[in-house]
């Protein structure tokens, strides 16, 4: 069965691309289920050496040649020098780490997405991308996972710099509220894995739910709006819109979005504000 | 069928057992029956609450002390969450929950009271008596939606402590104004291995094939099979803390399904020690070849100085044989650890052998550790005469009185000889003696284990049953 959809899912001739309409999934997964995908036991346990291999080659001629075991420490030992730094939750079809990629080029990035046959598009992407143009896009990669349980597995407390959810899946219906990616609850967990100054990008074509939101954020004590000159100044925020499927979308038929950059601010700052 | 068969079995609430930190008075809660036994006036008490309700009218899920045991709380699958002061046993506060609790603490300083709900919503609630937020608690931080089976504070009450059924351990600050949320995450404490999931998936997936095969001649199999599909424990179960004065921000012990106690540093999350008390304790030997042991440590207490640590086992038993798909055996007793704080190790002392029927439920020590308290029991049996079974135990000589004292075993004591004697038997027990021969008791443990496996059991269905479910839900109808 699975050979036959290789087979089937032959990438595009001339740019060697995956072509989306054989990983077309339902826009919907419900982050409530139980998971049946293997998670890392620790962020130590993240394999780096098979997500960016070139970073981490010294590792991958030890699979090659050695054994499972040296392997996992050597990786280990590797993880310790460099961390994934941005994180795209809901990542999609992967248009935004892509474009990242090229803009920080020295930065480890990973797009986290619970929807299987979109994960499996993004992971080809990655790697024709990688292989058309040799040396780029060794900084991004993709993971199968539900961010909402298992973002503490991922990330230890302040690896992050930056994290993105971009066109989040709105949940209209008030009892489904809980299933928001961002809620309040939830804010602890990106708080933690998020270093003091990283920030947070939101962004969506759904009002209602960039005012959530953003009402979220700003009741959040470990959180602070970011100041428009900055928000100006920051060149990612352009690429929210232009460079992800869903943003796309929503400039062809000349909607709105509603965006909301905040800042991580550290506990210190916070216990201050508190006393007053 | 299997729906009714699951509200049955969900009805039934394993006994707890708390005990005072200087040993004043010794708590069992039984169903909804809340047993208090006064070890000092050497008399039961009677339990004073104002507001006329009944106490409580549903399976009693969580009890606990205060640190300074002048502060008791009781909650479970009514939800309501009572708070009462024990000299004289009076409830002061009774506070409404949305959903059902699964686990309790209260903070070091008895301030506040922390409870966490079936929809993984750990809230707090102040415990003096205000007026303007009457019965009403706040929802201060949440596991995302897994239900949490153990809370703790620090000993010096800076950080809250939650483990949940997806083998998670977050520890939180717990702030000076906790009304308002806590929101920073001190650390997560991982390392709790799906280790018996492993084992219970292999052992599915030869099986699997071998249900197939047989489906193919009976087609009734399958059914059979789905319907007793379930997947081991592997979620934290239970939380202690050990401190010393040179370590007053105290260690957290974990206990899992995956048969370890591990040891952690809190302000990092580092575990220090893993100790395999269901390999170490030798639980893992089988003369039976098909059979697979997959001990899961249900609960866990620990002298403050950590130097005696007591674990009850359940020990899971999974059988190949068709007709009894899984059935659960229990090691019958408790294994004793100590840690060494400055060494940050865990070891095996002793296994204790309780003989007979006798599966802990849950136990409990003071500080002094001078006894460690077991109870057994189950409520809403449905096979028995009496509706709920208990029976308490006591283990003394824990501790090692001299350098030279090797004569000091731990000991089960004789009925005559439990503090308190058949007075208190008799209130914590409902009886004295649990004299019904033979048969009654068998059912009795049965009742027990089966009480056990439902909260160590995640429900687990196979693919196509799986799909089957989906069908039948309204978000999920394809337009075809």
């Amino acid at each position: 069965m699975s050979e036959n959809k290789k087979v089937m899912n032959k990438p595009n001739k001339s740019t060697g691309l995956p072509r989306k309409r054989f990983y077309r999934a339902r826009a919907h997964s419900n982050p409530l289920s139980d998971s049946h995908f293997p998670v890392p036991l620790t962020p130590s346990h993240v394999d780096y050496a098979l997500h960016y291999p070139q970073y981490f080659q010294t590792d991958h001629t030890i699979a090659d040649n050695g054994d499972v075991n040296n392997n996992s420490t050597a990786s280990l030992h590797k993880t310790q020098s460099k961390k994934i730094q941005f994180a795209d939750i809901g990542c999609g079809f992967g248009g935004l780490i892509v474009s990242l990629s090229t803009l920080f080029p020295e930065t480890l990035m990973i797009g986290m997405e619970i929807r299987d046959k979109v994960t499996e598009y993004v992971k080809e992407r990655i790697l024709a991308l990688r292989e058309t143009n040799p040396g780029q896009y060794q900084n991004i990669s993709v993971v199968r996972t539900n961010s909402m349980k298992y973002i503490p597995n991922f990330f230890e407390k302040g690896q992050l710099s930056k994290m993105f959810f971009l066109f989040p899946d709105p949940h209209f219906k008030e009892k489904n509220h809980r299933r928001r990616v961002i809620s309040p609850h939830l804010l602890d967990e990106y708080a933690y894995t998020l270093e003091s100054g990283g920030i947070i990008y939101t962004i969506t074509d759904v009002e209602e739910l960039g005012e959530w939101m953003k009402a979220c954020l700003e009741d959040h004590p470990l959180f602070e709006a970011i100041s428009e000159e900055e928000f100006a100044a920051d060149p990612v925020v352009k690429l929210l819109t232009s460079a992800t499927e869903e943003g796309q979308k929503v400039a062809r038929n000349n909607g709105e979005t509603f965006t909301a950059m905040f800042r991580r601010i550290s506990p210190s700052d916070t216990e201050s504000g508190d006393v007053l | 069928m299997e729906e009714s068969m699951m509200m049955e079995e969900g009805e039934v609430a394993p006994a707890l057992i708390a005990i005072h930190p200087v040993e004043k008075s010794v708590v069992v809660a039984i169903g909804s029956e809340l047993r208090v036994f006064d070890l000092q006036e050497d008399c039961a008490s009677s339990l004073v609450d104002d507001s006329g309700r009944p106490l409580h009218m549903d399976s009693i899920r969580a009890i606990s002390f205060g640190a300074d045991g002048r502060l008791f709380v009781s909650a479970g699958d009514d939800k309501l969450v009572k708070i009462w002061t024990t000299n004289p046993w009076h409830c002061i506060r009774t506070v409404l929950s949305e959903k059902r609790v699964s686990a309790l603490a209260i903070s070091p300083d008895n301030l506040f009271v922390s409870f966490a709900d079936k929809f993984g919503v750990v809230w707090v609630v102040s415990t003096e008596v205000d007026d303007e937020r009457k019965d009403e608690a706040s929802p201060i931080f949440a596991h995302y939606c897994s239900i949490i089976t153990s809370l703790e504070f620090s000993p010096d009450g800076r950080f809250i402590v939650s483990a949940d059924r997806d083998f998670k351990i977050r520890v939180t600050v717990f702030p000076k104004r906790p009304l308002s949320g806590a929101h920073e995450i001190q650390s997560f404490c991982l390392g709790h291995t799906e280790w018996v999931f492993v084992i219970i998936t292999i052992f599915i997936s030869t099986f699997w094939h071998f249900v197939i095969c047989i489906e193919k001649v009976t087609g009734r199999f399958s059914f059979e099979f789905a319907s007793h599909s379930f997947f081991a424990v592997r979620f934290v179960t239970c939380l202690s803390f050990v401190c010393t004065q040179e370590y007053p921000q105290g260690f957290l012990l974990s206990g899992s399904g995956d048969s370890t106690v591990r040891l952690w540093d809190i302000t990092s999350g580092f575990l220090l020690d893993t100790c395999e008390v269901g390999m170490e304790a030798g639980l893992l030997e089988s003369d039976d070849k098909e059979e697979t042991l997959c001990p899961a440590i249900t609960d866990i207490c620990a002298s403050p100085d950590g130097s005696l640590i007591a674990v009850a086992i359940q020990r899971q038993l999974f059988m190949t044989n068709p007709i009894s798909f899984f059935a659960l055996c229990s090691l019958h007793g408790v294994v004793l650890l100590s840690c060494n704080l400055s060494g940050r190790t865990l070891s095996i002392t002793k296994v204790v052998s309780m003989g007979g029927t006798f599966i802990p439920t849950s136990l409990a020590m003071s500080s002094s550790a001078e006894h460690l308290w077991i109870v057994t029991g189950a409520s809403n049996l449905p096979a028995l005469d009496s509706p709920s079974f208990a029976r308490v135990s006591v283990i003394s000589g824990l501790k090692k009185h001299g350098s030279d004292s090797s004569d000091d075993k731990p000991v089960v004591l004789d009925d005559n000889e439990i503090p308190g004697g058949s007075k208190l038997l008799e209130k914590l027990q409902g009886s004295v003696s649990i004299s019904k021969g033979e048969e009654a008791l068998a059912a009795a443990a049965e009742a027990v284990k089966i009480a056990m496996r439902n909260l160590l059991i995640k429900r687990q269905y196979s693919v196509e049953k799986r799909e089957l479910r989906k069908k039948s839900r309204n978000d999920r109808k394809l337009k075809q």
